[in-house]
Protein backbone atom coordinates (compact mmCIF):
# COMPACT_ATOMS: atom_id res chain seq x y z
CA UNK A 1 0.00 0.00 0.00
CA UNK A 2 3.20 2.05 0.54
CA UNK A 3 2.76 3.92 -3.37
CA UNK A 4 -0.93 5.51 -2.26
CA UNK A 5 -0.54 8.16 0.50
CA UNK A 6 -3.15 10.82 1.48
CA UNK A 7 -6.32 11.77 1.30
CA UNK A 8 -7.33 13.42 -1.56
CA UNK A 9 -10.72 16.18 -1.95
CA UNK A 10 -12.08 16.87 -4.89
CA UNK A 11 -13.65 20.29 -4.45
CA UNK A 12 -16.19 21.71 -6.12
CA UNK A 13 -16.14 25.76 -6.67
CA UNK A 14 -18.76 28.54 -7.84
CA UNK A 15 -17.86 31.73 -9.18
CA UNK A 16 -14.35 31.50 -7.77
CA UNK A 17 -15.51 29.97 -4.46
CA UNK A 18 -15.72 26.53 -2.60
CA UNK A 19 -19.11 25.33 -2.20
CA UNK A 20 -20.50 24.69 1.17
CA UNK A 21 -20.31 20.87 0.70
CA UNK A 22 -16.58 20.96 -0.07
CA UNK A 23 -15.72 22.66 2.75
CA UNK A 24 -17.61 19.81 4.66
CA UNK A 25 -15.55 17.53 2.75
CA UNK A 26 -12.33 19.25 3.42
CA UNK A 27 -13.50 19.31 7.25
CA UNK A 28 -13.85 15.10 6.94
CA UNK A 29 -10.70 14.43 4.99
CA UNK A 30 -8.91 16.48 7.54
CA UNK A 31 -10.26 14.06 10.01
CA UNK A 32 -9.45 10.76 8.45
CA UNK A 33 -5.98 11.73 7.26
CA UNK A 34 -5.21 12.93 10.68
CA UNK A 35 -6.15 9.37 11.72
CA UNK A 36 -4.28 7.61 8.96
CA UNK A 37 -1.24 10.21 9.68
CA UNK A 38 -1.03 11.35 6.45
CA UNK A 39 -1.30 14.78 4.10
CA UNK A 40 -4.51 16.62 3.31
CA UNK A 41 -4.80 17.30 -0.58
CA UNK A 42 -7.39 19.01 -2.65
CA UNK A 43 -7.57 18.95 -6.20
CA UNK A 44 -9.77 21.83 -7.53
CA UNK A 45 -11.08 21.31 -11.55
CA UNK A 46 -12.01 24.39 -14.01
CA UNK A 47 -11.29 27.31 -16.28
CA UNK A 48 -10.70 29.66 -13.12
CA UNK A 49 -10.62 29.06 -9.86
CA UNK A 50 -9.97 32.48 -8.28
CA UNK A 51 -9.52 32.55 -5.06
CA UNK A 52 -10.51 29.15 -4.31
CA UNK A 53 -7.30 27.20 -3.97
CA UNK A 54 -6.38 29.75 -1.03
CA UNK A 55 -10.05 29.04 0.38
CA UNK A 56 -9.65 24.85 0.51
CA UNK A 57 -5.78 25.68 2.75
CA UNK A 58 -8.13 27.98 4.86
CA UNK A 59 -10.41 25.08 5.57
CA UNK A 60 -7.87 22.43 5.95
CA UNK A 61 -5.62 21.12 3.23
CA UNK A 62 -2.30 20.70 3.11
CA UNK A 63 -1.70 20.96 -0.54
CA UNK A 64 -4.07 22.11 -3.36
CA UNK A 65 -3.63 20.43 -6.99
CA UNK A 66 -5.03 22.82 -9.24
CA UNK A 67 -6.25 22.44 -13.19
CA UNK A 68 -7.51 25.08 -15.56
CA UNK A 69 -8.27 25.15 -18.93
CA UNK A 70 -10.84 26.75 -21.08
CA UNK A 71 -11.90 23.70 -21.85
CA UNK A 72 -13.03 22.82 -18.42
CA UNK A 73 -15.48 25.52 -17.77
CA UNK A 74 -18.53 23.87 -17.44
CA UNK A 75 -18.32 20.13 -15.98
CA UNK A 76 -18.48 17.12 -19.10
CA UNK A 77 -17.71 13.54 -18.46
CA UNK A 78 -15.38 13.24 -20.90
CA UNK A 79 -12.96 15.84 -19.94
CA UNK A 80 -13.17 15.92 -16.43
CA UNK A 81 -12.93 12.01 -16.13
CA UNK A 82 -9.80 12.51 -18.21
CA UNK A 83 -8.18 14.92 -16.04
CA UNK A 84 -9.50 12.94 -12.82
CA UNK A 85 -7.51 9.74 -14.51
CA UNK A 86 -4.22 11.46 -14.75
CA UNK A 87 -4.06 13.47 -11.43
CA UNK A 88 -4.87 10.36 -10.06
CA UNK A 89 -2.01 8.20 -11.31
CA UNK A 90 0.29 10.76 -10.43
CA UNK A 91 -0.68 11.53 -7.50
CA UNK A 92 -1.68 8.37 -5.60
CA UNK A 93 -3.53 9.17 -2.66
CA UNK A 94 -4.98 6.02 -0.98
CA UNK A 95 -8.81 8.06 -0.60
CA UNK A 96 -10.68 10.20 -2.55
CA UNK A 97 -13.88 11.73 -1.55
CA UNK A 98 -16.71 14.00 -3.62
CA UNK A 99 -19.63 15.53 -2.52
CA UNK A 100 -22.75 13.39 -4.01
CA UNK A 101 -23.88 16.40 -6.02
CA UNK A 102 -24.84 16.67 -10.13
CA UNK A 103 -20.98 16.09 -10.75
CA UNK A 104 -20.09 14.02 -8.40
CA UNK A 105 -22.12 11.44 -8.92
CA UNK A 106 -21.33 11.37 -12.70
CA UNK A 107 -17.83 11.77 -11.80
CA UNK A 108 -17.15 9.26 -9.44
CA UNK A 109 -18.79 5.59 -10.98
CA UNK A 110 -17.16 6.93 -14.34
CA UNK A 111 -13.80 7.42 -12.96
CA UNK A 112 -13.75 4.58 -10.62
CA UNK A 113 -14.23 2.18 -13.63
CA UNK A 114 -12.04 3.76 -15.26
CA UNK A 115 -9.30 2.94 -12.38
CA UNK A 116 -10.79 -0.22 -11.13
CA UNK A 117 -11.84 0.69 -7.53
CA UNK A 118 -15.23 0.27 -6.21
CA UNK A 119 -16.65 4.03 -4.87
CA UNK A 120 -19.42 4.21 -1.82
CA UNK A 121 -22.02 6.48 -3.06
CA UNK A 122 -23.95 9.07 -0.79
CA UNK A 123 -22.16 8.55 2.44
CA UNK A 124 -23.47 9.41 5.67
CA UNK A 125 -20.66 8.94 8.02
CA UNK A 126 -16.62 7.66 7.06
CA UNK A 127 -14.73 6.27 9.53
CA UNK A 128 -11.42 4.46 9.50
CA UNK A 129 -10.95 1.00 10.39
CA UNK A 130 -8.35 0.81 13.95
CA UNK A 131 -7.27 -2.47 12.53
CA UNK A 132 -7.22 -2.69 8.92
CA UNK A 133 -6.99 1.13 8.38
CA UNK A 134 -9.61 1.00 5.50
CA UNK A 135 -12.21 3.66 5.19
CA UNK A 136 -15.74 2.36 5.81
CA UNK A 137 -18.53 4.24 3.78
CA UNK A 138 -22.02 4.15 6.19
CA UNK A 139 -24.79 5.30 3.02
CA UNK A 140 -28.12 4.96 2.78
CA UNK A 141 -29.98 2.08 0.51
CA UNK A 142 -33.44 0.57 0.22
CA UNK A 143 -34.59 4.07 -0.55
CA UNK A 144 -33.67 5.82 2.86
CA UNK A 145 -35.54 2.14 4.58
CA UNK A 146 -31.86 1.06 5.84
CA UNK A 147 -28.28 1.35 5.94
CA UNK A 148 -25.26 -0.43 4.59
CA UNK A 149 -21.64 -0.11 5.58
CA UNK A 150 -18.98 -0.51 2.76
CA UNK A 151 -15.73 -1.37 2.19
CA UNK A 152 -13.53 -1.86 -0.29
CA UNK A 153 -9.56 -3.02 -0.95
CA UNK A 154 -8.78 -1.48 -4.03
CA UNK A 155 -7.01 2.02 -4.20
CA UNK A 156 -7.65 4.42 -4.15
CA UNK A 157 -10.90 4.25 -1.79
CA UNK A 158 -13.47 6.36 -3.21
CA UNK A 159 -16.66 8.17 -1.55
CA UNK A 160 -19.26 10.43 -2.47
CA UNK A 161 -20.64 12.57 0.81
CA UNK A 162 -23.99 13.80 1.03
CA UNK A 163 -24.40 17.54 1.76
CA UNK A 164 -24.63 18.53 5.39
CA UNK A 165 -23.57 15.44 6.21
CA UNK A 166 -20.08 16.33 7.78
CA UNK A 167 -18.78 19.83 9.74
CA UNK A 168 -16.30 21.67 7.93
CA UNK A 169 -13.57 22.94 9.91
CA UNK A 170 -13.56 26.65 11.35
CA UNK A 171 -11.61 28.77 8.32
CA UNK A 172 -7.80 29.41 9.86
CA UNK A 173 -6.20 32.36 7.62
CA UNK A 174 -2.80 31.65 8.98
CA UNK A 175 -3.08 27.80 7.86
CA UNK A 176 0.23 27.35 5.63
CA UNK A 177 -0.58 25.03 2.67
CA UNK A 178 1.48 24.75 -1.26
CA UNK A 179 -0.77 24.98 -4.03
CA UNK A 180 0.57 22.68 -7.06
CA UNK A 181 -0.97 23.78 -10.98
CA UNK A 182 -0.90 20.87 -12.98
CA UNK A 183 -1.37 20.41 -16.81
CA UNK A 184 -3.64 17.95 -18.25
CA UNK A 185 -3.52 17.79 -22.26
CA UNK A 186 -6.96 17.70 -23.23
CA UNK A 187 -8.28 16.50 -27.06
CA UNK A 188 -11.72 18.17 -27.60
CA UNK A 189 -12.01 15.17 -30.14
CA UNK A 190 -12.35 13.31 -27.49
CA UNK A 191 -14.80 14.89 -25.79
CA UNK A 192 -18.14 13.14 -27.05
CA UNK A 193 -20.76 15.71 -25.37
CA UNK A 194 -21.54 19.45 -25.67
CA UNK A 195 -23.29 21.87 -23.23
CA UNK A 196 -25.61 23.69 -25.89
CA UNK A 197 -27.50 25.80 -22.54
CA UNK A 198 -27.73 25.65 -18.86
CA UNK A 199 -30.94 26.84 -17.51
CA UNK A 200 -31.82 28.26 -13.83
CA UNK A 201 -35.08 27.03 -12.59
CA UNK A 202 -34.33 29.59 -9.38
CA UNK A 203 -37.89 30.23 -7.76
CA UNK A 204 -38.15 33.89 -5.95
CA UNK A 205 -37.55 34.19 -2.57
CA UNK A 206 -35.31 32.11 -0.09
CA UNK A 207 -33.29 29.10 -1.41
CA UNK A 208 -34.86 25.71 -0.23
CA UNK A 209 -31.64 24.63 0.72
CA UNK A 210 -30.63 27.62 2.80
CA UNK A 211 -34.42 28.25 4.40
CA UNK A 212 -34.68 27.90 8.41
CA UNK A 213 -38.68 26.97 7.54
CA UNK A 214 -39.71 24.23 4.99
CA UNK A 215 -43.30 24.37 4.27
CA UNK A 216 -43.31 20.42 1.77
CA UNK A 217 -46.55 19.19 0.09
CA UNK A 218 -47.08 16.01 -1.17
CA UNK A 219 -49.26 13.91 -3.43
CA UNK A 220 -52.21 14.91 -1.24
CA UNK A 221 -51.83 18.75 -2.29
CA UNK A 222 -53.73 17.36 -5.12
CA UNK A 223 -52.65 20.04 -7.87
CA UNK A 224 -50.76 23.27 -8.09
CA UNK A 225 -53.53 25.18 -6.61
CA UNK A 226 -53.26 23.72 -3.18
CA UNK A 227 -49.12 25.02 -3.37
CA UNK A 228 -50.10 28.75 -3.24
CA UNK A 229 -51.76 28.15 0.29
CA UNK A 230 -48.56 26.70 1.07
CA UNK A 231 -46.29 29.67 -0.54
CA UNK A 232 -48.09 31.57 1.63
CA UNK A 233 -47.57 29.85 4.89
CA UNK A 234 -43.88 30.32 3.96
CA UNK A 235 -44.17 33.82 3.14
CA UNK A 236 -45.21 34.41 7.18
CA UNK A 237 -42.46 32.21 8.37
CA UNK A 238 -40.00 34.08 5.78
CA UNK A 239 -38.96 29.87 4.61
CA UNK A 240 -39.14 28.21 1.15
CA UNK A 241 -41.57 25.83 -0.45
CA UNK A 242 -41.00 22.45 -0.84
CA UNK A 243 -42.33 18.62 -2.20
CA UNK A 244 -42.02 15.08 -2.55
CA UNK A 245 -41.27 13.48 -5.27
CA UNK A 246 -45.39 13.02 -6.71
CA UNK A 247 -45.96 16.84 -6.89
CA UNK A 248 -42.97 17.33 -8.86
CA UNK A 249 -43.47 14.21 -11.13
CA UNK A 250 -46.65 15.89 -12.02
CA UNK A 251 -45.71 19.35 -12.57
CA UNK A 252 -47.66 21.25 -10.02
CA UNK A 253 -44.16 22.80 -9.02
CA UNK A 254 -41.16 22.91 -10.58
CA UNK A 255 -38.94 19.90 -10.18
CA UNK A 256 -36.29 22.04 -8.36
CA UNK A 257 -37.94 21.97 -5.59
CA UNK A 258 -38.00 18.00 -4.62
CA UNK A 259 -37.18 17.02 -1.74
CA UNK A 260 -35.75 13.45 -0.97
CA UNK A 261 -33.34 11.17 -2.11
CA UNK A 262 -33.33 12.39 -5.24
CA UNK A 263 -34.16 15.87 -4.80
CA UNK A 264 -32.53 18.29 -2.45
CA UNK A 265 -31.23 17.10 1.05
CA UNK A 266 -32.78 20.14 3.49
CA UNK A 267 -31.64 20.81 7.30
CA UNK A 268 -34.09 23.69 8.49
CA UNK A 269 -35.21 24.44 12.03
CA UNK A 270 -39.08 23.58 10.96
CA UNK A 271 -40.30 21.42 8.42
CA UNK A 272 -43.81 21.74 8.06
CA UNK A 273 -45.38 18.78 5.78
CA UNK A 274 -48.38 18.71 4.38
CA UNK A 275 -50.36 15.79 2.75
CA UNK A 276 -46.82 14.14 2.98
CA UNK A 277 -46.96 10.22 3.89
CA UNK A 278 -43.46 10.08 4.64
CA UNK A 279 -42.14 7.49 2.36
CA UNK A 280 -38.52 6.48 3.08
CA UNK A 281 -37.16 8.22 0.19
CA UNK A 282 -38.89 11.52 0.92
CA UNK A 283 -37.64 11.59 4.93
CA UNK A 284 -33.67 10.85 3.29
CA UNK A 285 -34.28 14.66 2.14
CA UNK A 286 -35.82 15.83 5.23
CA UNK A 287 -34.97 13.93 8.58
CA UNK A 288 -31.88 15.67 9.50
CA UNK A 289 -34.91 18.68 9.70
CA UNK A 290 -34.41 20.21 13.36
CA UNK A 291 -38.13 19.97 14.38
CA UNK A 292 -40.56 17.88 11.86
CA UNK A 293 -44.37 19.30 12.19
CA UNK A 294 -47.08 16.94 10.51
CA UNK A 295 -50.68 17.46 8.92
CA UNK A 296 -52.19 14.16 7.17
CA UNK A 297 -55.34 12.81 7.31
CA UNK A 298 -53.89 9.26 7.94
CA UNK A 299 -52.94 8.55 11.53
CA UNK A 300 -51.20 5.68 10.50
CA UNK A 301 -48.89 7.94 8.13
CA UNK A 302 -44.65 7.16 8.27
CA UNK A 303 -44.20 10.90 9.00
CA UNK A 304 -46.30 11.14 12.33
CA UNK A 305 -42.92 8.32 13.33
CA UNK A 306 -40.50 11.37 12.29
CA UNK A 307 -42.96 14.40 13.63
CA UNK A 308 -42.70 16.19 16.88
CA UNK A 309 -45.80 17.72 16.48
CA UNK A 310 -48.80 16.33 14.18
CA UNK A 311 -52.70 16.77 13.25
CA UNK A 312 -54.48 14.07 11.94
CA UNK A 313 -57.24 15.79 9.85
CA UNK A 314 -57.59 17.26 5.87
CA UNK A 315 -54.83 19.65 5.38
CA UNK A 316 -57.79 21.93 3.41
CA UNK A 317 -59.58 22.58 6.77
CA UNK A 318 -56.14 22.41 9.39
CA UNK A 319 -53.77 24.39 7.34
CA UNK A 320 -55.50 27.67 6.83
CA UNK A 321 -56.73 27.78 10.27
CA UNK A 322 -53.01 26.97 11.02
CA UNK A 323 -52.17 29.90 8.63
CA UNK A 324 -54.03 32.44 10.18
CA UNK A 325 -53.42 31.68 13.47
CA UNK A 326 -49.70 31.72 12.87
CA UNK A 327 -49.94 34.90 11.17
CA UNK A 328 -51.87 36.57 13.93
CA UNK A 329 -49.11 35.21 16.49
CA UNK A 330 -46.60 36.53 14.77
CA UNK A 331 -48.36 39.72 13.83
CA UNK A 332 -48.73 40.29 17.94
CA UNK B 1 -32.67 3.41 -33.99
CA UNK B 2 -32.02 0.53 -32.15
CA UNK B 3 -32.18 0.72 -27.90
CA UNK B 4 -31.36 -1.38 -25.18
CA UNK B 5 -32.69 -0.72 -21.52
CA UNK B 6 -31.56 -1.87 -18.43
CA UNK B 7 -34.25 -3.21 -16.40
CA UNK B 8 -33.84 -4.52 -12.51
CA UNK B 9 -36.25 -6.46 -10.52
CA UNK B 10 -36.35 -4.62 -6.71
CA UNK B 11 -38.40 -4.86 -3.95
CA UNK B 12 -41.63 -2.90 -4.22
CA UNK B 13 -40.12 0.48 -2.97
CA UNK B 14 -43.66 1.48 -2.40
CA UNK B 15 -44.02 -1.01 0.00
CA UNK B 16 -45.32 -0.30 3.48
CA UNK B 17 -42.23 1.13 5.38
CA UNK B 18 -43.44 -1.17 8.34
CA UNK B 19 -42.97 -4.00 6.14
CA UNK B 20 -39.66 -3.61 5.59
CA UNK B 21 -37.79 -6.39 7.50
CA UNK B 22 -33.83 -6.78 7.62
CA UNK B 23 -32.35 -10.23 8.44
CA UNK B 24 -29.06 -9.30 9.76
CA UNK B 25 -27.41 -12.60 10.23
CA UNK B 26 -27.23 -12.63 6.41
CA UNK B 27 -27.29 -8.71 5.39
CA UNK B 28 -29.91 -9.57 3.75
CA UNK B 29 -33.57 -7.99 3.26
CA UNK B 30 -36.53 -10.11 3.81
CA UNK B 31 -39.33 -10.32 0.49
CA UNK B 32 -41.98 -8.53 2.69
CA UNK B 33 -44.99 -10.86 2.75
CA UNK B 34 -47.94 -10.00 0.16
CA UNK B 35 -45.85 -7.42 -1.59
CA UNK B 36 -44.28 -8.78 -5.01
CA UNK B 37 -41.21 -7.25 -6.84
CA UNK B 38 -41.78 -4.77 -9.38
CA UNK B 39 -39.57 -3.58 -12.11
CA UNK B 40 -37.97 -0.48 -10.58
CA UNK B 41 -39.61 2.96 -11.19
CA UNK B 42 -36.60 4.66 -12.79
CA UNK B 43 -36.01 1.49 -14.76
CA UNK B 44 -39.50 1.96 -15.40
CA UNK B 45 -39.11 5.41 -16.47
CA UNK B 46 -35.85 4.61 -18.97
CA UNK B 47 -38.05 2.19 -20.52
CA UNK B 48 -40.39 5.20 -20.78
CA UNK B 49 -37.37 7.16 -23.01
CA UNK B 50 -37.07 4.84 -25.10
CA UNK B 51 -40.90 4.37 -25.67
CA UNK B 52 -40.86 8.27 -26.54
CA UNK B 53 -38.17 8.01 -28.93
CA UNK B 54 -39.65 4.58 -30.68
CA UNK B 55 -43.14 6.74 -30.99
CA UNK B 56 -41.66 9.58 -32.60
CA UNK B 57 -39.16 8.18 -35.01
CA UNK B 58 -39.53 4.32 -34.51
CA UNK B 59 -36.82 1.91 -33.90
CA UNK B 60 -36.72 -1.22 -31.87
CA UNK B 61 -36.42 -1.57 -27.66
CA UNK B 62 -34.61 -4.80 -26.57
CA UNK B 63 -35.01 -4.96 -22.60
CA UNK B 64 -31.97 -6.53 -20.48
CA UNK B 65 -32.63 -7.72 -17.06
CA UNK B 66 -29.91 -9.74 -14.72
CA UNK B 67 -31.06 -11.67 -11.58
CA UNK B 68 -32.30 -15.04 -10.50
CA UNK B 69 -35.44 -16.69 -10.25
CA UNK B 70 -37.03 -13.81 -11.97
CA UNK B 71 -40.75 -13.37 -12.14
CA UNK B 72 -41.65 -13.54 -15.54
CA UNK B 73 -44.97 -11.34 -14.61
CA UNK B 74 -42.21 -8.40 -13.26
CA UNK B 75 -40.19 -8.82 -15.88
CA UNK B 76 -42.26 -8.67 -18.97
CA UNK B 77 -43.34 -5.58 -17.63
CA UNK B 78 -41.47 -3.30 -20.10
CA UNK B 79 -42.93 -5.39 -22.65
CA UNK B 80 -46.49 -5.03 -22.12
CA UNK B 81 -45.44 -1.39 -22.13
CA UNK B 82 -44.41 -1.58 -25.94
CA UNK B 83 -41.06 -2.69 -25.56
CA UNK B 84 -40.10 -5.47 -28.61
CA UNK B 85 -37.73 -8.14 -26.66
CA UNK B 86 -36.93 -9.37 -23.89
CA UNK B 87 -33.31 -11.10 -22.70
CA UNK B 88 -33.10 -12.02 -19.22
CA UNK B 89 -29.39 -12.83 -17.62
CA UNK B 90 -30.86 -15.62 -15.38
CA UNK B 91 -27.96 -17.69 -13.25
CA UNK B 92 -27.76 -18.26 -9.73
CA UNK B 93 -24.15 -17.27 -10.16
CA UNK B 94 -25.53 -13.51 -11.48
CA UNK B 95 -26.76 -13.51 -7.48
CA UNK B 96 -25.50 -11.31 -5.18
CA UNK B 97 -22.88 -8.98 -7.27
CA UNK B 98 -22.30 -5.24 -6.96
CA UNK B 99 -22.52 -2.36 -9.08
CA UNK B 100 -18.92 -3.56 -10.71
CA UNK B 101 -20.23 -7.00 -11.76
CA UNK B 102 -23.59 -6.23 -12.24
CA UNK B 103 -22.26 -3.55 -15.03
CA UNK B 104 -19.59 -5.97 -16.72
CA UNK B 105 -22.06 -8.43 -17.10
CA UNK B 106 -24.52 -6.04 -18.78
CA UNK B 107 -21.74 -4.63 -20.88
CA UNK B 108 -21.16 -8.09 -22.34
CA UNK B 109 -24.21 -9.09 -23.28
CA UNK B 110 -25.08 -5.92 -24.71
CA UNK B 111 -22.31 -6.89 -26.63
CA UNK B 112 -23.58 -10.16 -27.74
CA UNK B 113 -26.65 -7.95 -28.75
CA UNK B 114 -24.17 -5.68 -31.05
CA UNK B 115 -26.55 -3.57 -32.71
CA UNK B 116 -27.09 -0.44 -30.80
CA UNK B 117 -27.41 3.22 -30.29
CA UNK B 118 -28.58 3.83 -27.67
CA UNK B 119 -28.57 2.41 -23.66
CA UNK B 120 -30.68 3.61 -21.44
CA UNK B 121 -31.02 2.52 -17.52
CA UNK B 122 -31.83 4.18 -14.33
CA UNK B 123 -30.24 6.95 -12.76
CA UNK B 124 -30.36 4.43 -9.75
CA UNK B 125 -31.73 0.68 -8.60
CA UNK B 126 -34.34 1.51 -6.03
CA UNK B 127 -33.03 -1.35 -3.53
CA UNK B 128 -29.29 -0.42 -3.55
CA UNK B 129 -29.12 3.49 -4.80
CA UNK B 130 -25.87 3.35 -5.70
CA UNK B 131 -26.40 5.01 -9.33
CA UNK B 132 -23.14 3.32 -10.69
CA UNK B 133 -24.41 0.98 -13.18
CA UNK B 134 -25.18 2.92 -16.05
CA UNK B 135 -21.72 4.78 -15.79
CA UNK B 136 -20.12 1.96 -15.51
CA UNK B 137 -21.52 -0.23 -18.31
CA UNK B 138 -20.67 3.16 -20.52
CA UNK B 139 -17.25 3.22 -19.70
CA UNK B 140 -16.64 -0.28 -20.19
CA UNK B 141 -18.04 0.08 -23.86
CA UNK B 142 -16.19 2.99 -24.23
CA UNK B 143 -19.00 4.91 -25.17
CA UNK B 144 -19.95 8.64 -23.86
CA UNK B 145 -22.31 9.11 -21.06
CA UNK B 146 -25.15 11.20 -19.72
CA UNK B 147 -26.67 10.65 -16.57
CA UNK B 148 -30.13 11.82 -14.65
CA UNK B 149 -31.82 13.16 -17.74
CA UNK B 150 -35.59 13.82 -17.66
CA UNK B 151 -35.73 14.69 -21.12
CA UNK B 152 -34.70 13.05 -24.02
CA UNK B 153 -35.05 13.54 -27.53
CA UNK B 154 -33.05 12.14 -30.99
CA UNK B 155 -32.30 14.75 -33.55
CA UNK B 156 -30.61 14.62 -36.64
CA UNK B 157 -28.31 11.00 -35.81
CA UNK B 158 -26.81 13.09 -31.91
CA UNK B 159 -29.23 12.89 -28.83
CA UNK B 160 -30.76 15.81 -27.12
CA UNK B 161 -30.91 15.49 -23.01
CA UNK B 162 -32.14 17.60 -20.27
CA UNK B 163 -29.41 16.65 -17.53
CA UNK B 164 -30.85 17.70 -13.89
CA UNK B 165 -28.20 20.08 -11.98
CA UNK B 166 -29.09 21.51 -8.53
CA UNK B 167 -30.56 24.18 -9.34
CA UNK B 168 -32.20 23.51 -13.71
CA UNK B 169 -31.10 21.70 -16.20
CA UNK B 170 -28.78 21.45 -18.97
CA UNK B 171 -28.99 21.16 -22.32
CA UNK B 172 -26.22 18.05 -23.71
CA UNK B 173 -25.76 16.70 -27.06
CA UNK B 174 -24.18 13.76 -27.80
CA UNK B 175 -23.20 11.44 -30.75
CA UNK B 176 -23.82 8.01 -31.08
CA UNK B 177 -23.70 5.33 -29.79
CA UNK B 178 -24.84 6.23 -26.24
CA UNK B 179 -25.81 5.82 -22.91
CA UNK B 180 -28.36 7.73 -20.81
CA UNK B 181 -29.31 7.30 -17.49
CA UNK B 182 -32.91 8.59 -16.69
CA UNK B 183 -34.43 10.49 -13.35
CA UNK B 184 -37.60 10.83 -12.19
CA UNK B 185 -38.45 13.73 -13.26
CA UNK B 186 -38.79 12.22 -16.77
CA UNK B 187 -42.51 11.70 -15.51
CA UNK B 188 -44.72 8.95 -15.18
CA UNK B 189 -44.13 5.86 -16.64
CA UNK B 190 -46.69 4.75 -19.25
CA UNK B 191 -49.62 1.85 -18.48
CA UNK B 192 -49.27 -1.42 -19.88
CA UNK B 193 -52.14 -1.69 -21.96
CA UNK B 194 -54.38 -5.01 -22.92
CA UNK B 195 -53.28 -5.31 -26.15
CA UNK B 196 -49.49 -4.83 -24.57
CA UNK B 197 -50.03 -6.98 -21.52
CA UNK B 198 -51.47 -10.00 -24.27
CA UNK B 199 -48.67 -9.59 -27.01
CA UNK B 200 -46.32 -10.02 -23.77
CA UNK B 201 -47.86 -12.99 -22.69
CA UNK B 202 -46.62 -14.44 -25.85
CA UNK B 203 -43.24 -13.49 -25.89
CA UNK B 204 -41.09 -15.95 -24.95
CA UNK B 205 -37.46 -14.20 -23.18
CA UNK B 206 -34.38 -15.06 -24.27
CA UNK B 207 -32.33 -16.53 -21.71
CA UNK B 208 -28.30 -16.07 -21.35
CA UNK B 209 -26.33 -17.78 -18.69
CA UNK B 210 -22.86 -16.74 -18.03
CA UNK B 211 -21.01 -19.00 -20.71
CA UNK B 212 -23.64 -17.61 -23.81
CA UNK B 213 -21.84 -13.76 -22.95
CA UNK B 214 -18.73 -15.41 -22.52
CA UNK B 215 -17.95 -14.10 -19.16
CA UNK B 216 -16.20 -16.57 -15.81
CA UNK B 217 -18.11 -17.31 -13.14
CA UNK B 218 -15.64 -15.38 -11.28
CA UNK B 219 -16.55 -11.98 -12.28
CA UNK B 220 -20.06 -11.92 -12.08
CA UNK B 221 -22.09 -12.03 -9.13
CA UNK B 222 -20.49 -12.09 -5.67
CA UNK B 223 -17.23 -13.34 -7.23
CA UNK B 224 -16.74 -10.38 -9.00
CA UNK B 225 -17.27 -7.94 -6.28
CA UNK B 226 -15.15 -5.18 -5.78
CA UNK B 227 -16.64 -3.82 -2.82
CA UNK B 228 -17.89 -5.77 0.39
CA UNK B 229 -20.94 -5.13 2.28
CA UNK B 230 -19.94 -5.23 6.13
CA UNK B 231 -23.14 -4.26 7.60
CA UNK B 232 -26.76 -3.66 6.78
CA UNK B 233 -28.95 -1.81 9.47
CA UNK B 234 -32.26 0.00 9.44
CA UNK B 235 -31.59 3.46 11.36
CA UNK B 236 -33.43 3.67 14.67
CA UNK B 237 -36.73 6.17 14.55
CA UNK B 238 -37.80 7.64 17.66
CA UNK B 239 -41.54 8.18 17.28
CA UNK B 240 -42.65 10.43 19.96
CA UNK B 241 -44.88 12.73 17.76
CA UNK B 242 -47.50 14.67 20.08
CA UNK B 243 -50.79 14.61 17.98
CA UNK B 244 -52.61 17.77 18.17
CA UNK B 245 -56.31 16.66 19.70
CA UNK B 246 -59.35 18.96 18.88
CA UNK B 247 -62.96 18.59 17.57
CA UNK B 248 -62.43 19.59 14.36
CA UNK B 249 -59.08 19.76 11.65
CA UNK B 250 -59.54 23.35 11.80
CA UNK B 251 -59.65 24.10 15.57
CA UNK B 252 -56.22 21.82 15.63
CA UNK B 253 -54.94 23.47 13.03
CA UNK B 254 -54.87 26.57 15.27
CA UNK B 255 -54.01 24.73 18.33
CA UNK B 256 -50.82 23.80 16.64
CA UNK B 257 -49.79 27.28 16.19
CA UNK B 258 -50.36 28.01 19.72
CA UNK B 259 -48.20 24.46 20.50
CA UNK B 260 -45.21 26.12 17.84
CA UNK B 261 -45.29 29.29 19.48
CA UNK B 262 -44.72 28.05 23.14
CA UNK B 263 -42.33 25.54 21.85
CA UNK B 264 -40.64 28.91 20.51
CA UNK B 265 -40.21 27.31 16.62
CA UNK B 266 -42.15 30.02 15.54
Amino acid sequence: MAEFKGVMVYGETTEGKLTALTTELLGCGRRLADELKEDLLCILVGEQLGEAPQSAIVYGADKVYTVEDPLLKEYQTDSYVTVMEKAIKDISPQILLLGQTAIGRDLAPRLAFRLGVSPSMDCLELNIDPDTKLLQGTRPVYGGNARAIFVSESLPQMATVRQKAMSPLEPDESRKGEIAPIKVELDPAKIKTKVIETVKEEVEGIKLEDAEAVVAGGRGIGGPEGFKELEELAKILKGAVGASRPPCDNSWVPDTLQIGLTGKIVTPELYIAVAISGSSQHLSGCSGSKNIIAINKDAEANIFKEARFGVVGDWKQALPAFTAKVKELLAG
Amino acid sequence: MNMIVCCKQVLDPEAPPASFKIDPASNTVLQPPGVPPVVSPFDEQAVEAALRIKDSQGGKITVLTLGNNLLRDVVKKPLSMGADELVLLEDEVFEGGDSWSTAYALAMAIKKIGEFDLIFCGRQAADWDAGQVGSGIAEILGIPSITVAKKVEAIDGKVRVERVIADGYQVVEVTLPALITVTNELGEARYATLKGIMAAAKKQPTIWKPVDIGVEPSQIGAAGRRSKLLKLFQPVREGKCEIIEADTPAEAGANLAVKLRDAKLI
